[in-house]
Order: C-alpha cells, then structure tokens, then sequence
C-alpha cells in the first residue's frame, strides 16, 4: 500500500506492506541507514528511532502505524534539536569525544535514546542515565564510557 | 497477495472489522506480534488497534479502575491511580522490557498473547481482575482467573476485542510483586510472583498468591493461600509457604532456567512476601 511519512521533517512517500518494519522502510527504501539492525527482536535497540520524540525500536514497528507520526532518525537527530548547522549535538559531541563508540552500531540508537533522556530530564543521576539506556545493548564499550559521556553532556547544560 | 490494514476508527468499526474478518490478525504496540515477521508468511490482513482513542483511556470510576486495553505501559505508568492503589501493577510494568517497549506494549497484548511468562497476568490475578471484552454482538465480563485456559489459550472469542482490564478497588493493601530474570531490564522472567492481601497486613485476610513461568499459564495456589488465610506473618509461617509452594507447583526446565532454579526462587519469593510483613511490623 502507499504509505506516507514524515521523516526527519520531510514528507516521503513509499510502497510498502503495511506491516513492512520500519527499520527496513527507513533503510533500504528511504535510504536512511544510520538507523542500524542489530538483533530484529526488540532486544538490542541499535534500531531506536522517535517517533513522536519518544524512543521506539524500529524493527518492532510495522510501517503503516506510523502514518501521520513524526520521525526522527540519527539523520536528523542534530536538526530537530536545533543544531542543523553543527550537524551533530552537545549530546553527539560528547560520545565521539569520551570515546563512547567504537564499532558504532549501537552509537545511532544510544544517541537518540540518550538525546530523549536529556531533553526530559536535563540532569538525570548516572542510575537514571543506565536505566533509559538499559534497552541499548553495547558490545564494544562495556558502557561506562557511554554512560560518562551522557553525563557529561547534561554537565555541559546544553545536549 | 498483499497484507489488507484496516485502522478502525472507532470500537463499533473494530467489531465490525473482527467479524467480518476473521482471518486477519489483532495487532497493538506489535511488540509480541512483530518478533520473527519476516520468518513468517504474511498474513492475510490485520486490524491495527494502536492508538484507538476507546481503548487507550484509564479512569479511575465507581470502585473499579478502568484500563483500556490498548493504553501503553508508559501510560499506565503515568496514571495517578495505578501508583496510589496498585503499586504492584505500576512496579511489574516498570520492569516491563525496556523505555522502547514501554513505549508500544500494551496490557491488551500481554493479556492476548497469554504467555506462562507474560509478566502482568500474575498481577491481574492477584489483583482480582475483570476484562471486558466486546463484538458487535455485546460486551461480557469475564474475570482474569478464568481466560487463560491453558498453554496461549483464552475464551476470547474469533470476533472479539479485549477493551479493558478492570481492578476492582479500594484495591487490597498490601501488594506484592518480584520478578527473577538473568538481568534487571529486557530479561524474560524465570519466575515472577504476585500477591496480595486485604487490611493492614497484620493479620492476612483474602489472600492471593499468584505465580507465573511455572506451569503452563499463570496459576494462584490456592493451597498455598488457604494456608496464609487468616495468619500472623512469622518466620514460621513463611518456612511453612516453602514447603507449601513445593507440593503446589512442578516447574519445568527449558532454555531459560531448570526446574530446581525455578523452584527454589518461587519458594523464595512468596516466603519473601510474609518475611516483608514480619519486617513492616518489627
Ligand atoms: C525486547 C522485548 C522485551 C519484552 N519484555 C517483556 C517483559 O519484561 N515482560 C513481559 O511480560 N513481556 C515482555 N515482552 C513482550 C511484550 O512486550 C508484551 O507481551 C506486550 O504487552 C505486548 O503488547 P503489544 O501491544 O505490543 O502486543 P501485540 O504484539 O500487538 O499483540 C500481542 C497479541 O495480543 C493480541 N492483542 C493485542 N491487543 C488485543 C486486544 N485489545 N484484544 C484482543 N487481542 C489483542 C494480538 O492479536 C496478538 O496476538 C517483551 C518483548 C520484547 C520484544
Ligand atoms: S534491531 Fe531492533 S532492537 Fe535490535
Ligand atoms: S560501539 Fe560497538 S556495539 Fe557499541
């Protein structure tokens, strides 16, 4: 079926099953793929995007119930945010400089996660920062350096 | 052939959708259903109750609260009433997944899936709940105790919807829940218990003791709640909720626990309950 959406503030318009995954829609016909696949079944969260600025997996969505939503991907993630110019926010920023990525399938969905966090709670406690990344498995990193770098960022007061 | 996607607007138009298509899949936050899609073959249609304002609204009525079964576990973790008078229900879904399930799962879907290991349904049985459910050919209720039927199977009839979960209140005063997964967040349960009991908790009156992810649905033991009925919590009385535990259920071991594990770590949880009554009055 035809599927309207509204991805990182654009309109596009695709021909997918209705219950096409998100992730495969925003990949391979949108052609975003920052947006990363990890396990498929929810668990790992390297394919977290917004939808309506709440994190979501997108592998666990199926296309159609998205129609009239706003989208955001790791793509847009520094536009929505007001950082357009920049190309990366505070939050960004911070992982590449504490070292909180490292093969990085995991940065997209943790940045996005993260990126919610802070803007509902600018200074959450380092419980509460491993709590809301708790949906965002990491093989690389062992976390720690993820966790600094989020810290850091709602430190900073601008993420 | 393509997938048919029918979004009803309203409930009427979900009846009228489940009875005219039998055949097409029920889907909410799609976090049960969409697990392994693309390993299965399509199917014919589905009815997509995301979002269907009828059934994602919580009011707190006449003694009973009213879940709508298509509210998301954020929500229900928002609501005021669920924290004051079911904290039980409000810790369990906490630990529900992670923010990203949270974000889409929906009691309707733990209740329609009916897994042994759906982590609610211990809860509603603890906490006497009523679903509602409804087709174009009426409404019924139907208490929790009696629609899961056996492995995945429920009375939810080929036609009907699930429209609300209902808890009755003032809700019992004492409540307790725990669940044991390999780690805190996104861990299917080896073994979840549910409880509660009615007044302060000196002495217990209307025991329930429910457990889920040691049969194949979620069971009460009645033996094991006779036994607390009307009891003093004490040291004693918890040594005898272990060994009660032990003639009541026969666990099983698969791929995420054994058998003796699973065991053990249900007679710890419900001697847990009357050791943390035994704590509240010291
Ligand atoms: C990574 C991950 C972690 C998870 N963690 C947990 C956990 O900790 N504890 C737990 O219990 N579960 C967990 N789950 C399972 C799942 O999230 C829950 O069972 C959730 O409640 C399903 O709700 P849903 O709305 O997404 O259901 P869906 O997938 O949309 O539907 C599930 C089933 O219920 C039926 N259904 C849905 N709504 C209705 C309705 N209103 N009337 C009739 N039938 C209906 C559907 O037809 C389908 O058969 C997890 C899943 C994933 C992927
Ligand atoms: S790919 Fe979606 S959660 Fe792992
Ligand atoms: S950086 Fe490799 S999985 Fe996180």
């Amino acid at each position: 079926m035809k599927i309207e959406l509204q991805v990182n503030g654009e309109t596009r318009v695709v021909e997918a099953s209705p219950i096409a995954r998100l992730l495969d829609v925003l990949r391979e016909e949108i052609h975003l793929t920052g947006t990363k696949e990890g396990c498929g079944e929810g668990e790992c969260g390297a394919c977290t995007i917004l939808i309506d600025g709440e994190p979501v997996n997108s592998c666990l969505v199926p296309v159609a119930q998205v129609q009239g939503c706003e989208l955001t991907t790791i793509e847009g993630l520094a536009a929505s945010c007001g950082y357009a110019e920049a190309g990366a926010t505070p939050l960004q920023t911070a992982i590449v400089e504490w070292g909180g990525t490292q093969c990085g399938i995991c940065t997209p969905g943790i940045a996005v996660c993260a990126q919610a966090l802070l803007r509902d709670e600018p200074a959450p406690s380092r419980a509460r920062i491993r709590e809301a990344l708790a949906g965002n498995l990491c093989r690389c990193t062992g976390y720690q350096l993820i966790v600094d770098a989020v810290a850091a960022a709602a430190e900073g007061g601008q993420s | 052939m393509s997938t048919a996607y029918l979004k009803p607007a309203s409930l009427e138009d979900a009846y009228t959708a489940r009875a005219e298509h039998p055949d097409y899949v029920l889907l909410a936050g799609g976090t049960d259903y969409m697990v392994g899609i693309l390993h299965r073959p399509a199917p014919v249609g589905v009815i997509d109750l995301f979002g269907l304002s009828a059934l994602t609204g919580i009011e707190a009525g006449e003694g009973v609260l009213r879940i709508g079964a298509a509210a998301t576990y954020a929500v229900v973790l928002t609501d005021a009433t669920v924290s004051e008078s079911f904290p039980s229900l409000r810790t369990c879904v906490s630990e529900i997944g992670a923010t990203q399930i949270q974000a889409r799962g929906t009691l309707g879907g733990n209740i329609g899936t009916s897994s042994p290991v759906g982590d609610t349904l211990p809860v509603l049985l603890a906490l006497d709940a009523i679903l509602e459910l409804g087709s174009s050919r009426g409404t019924r209720k139907v208490a929790y105790a009696e629609f899961c039927t056996g492995y995945r199977q429920t009375l939810l009839k080929e036609d009907e919807v699930i429209v609300a979960i209902e808890l009755p209140l003032p809700s019992p005063g004492v409540q307790f829940w725990r669940k044991v997964g390999t780690r805190k967040a996104q861990a299917i349960s080896k073994v979840m218990v549910a409880a509660s009991a009615r007044g302060s908790g000196e002495t217990l009156t209307d025991v329930r003791l429910a457990m889920g992810a040691v049969a194949d649905r979620p069971i009460r033991l009645g033996a094991v709640e006779a036994l607390l009925e009307g009891q003093v919590p004490s040291l004693e009385l918890a040594e005898q909720v272990r060994a009660a535990v032990a003639d009541a259920i026969t666990p099983i071991s698969d791929l995420r626990s054994t058998a003796p594990y699973r065991l053990r770590s249900a007679q710890n949880l419900a001697a847990r309950f009357v050791l943390q009554r035994v704590e509240a009055q010291a």
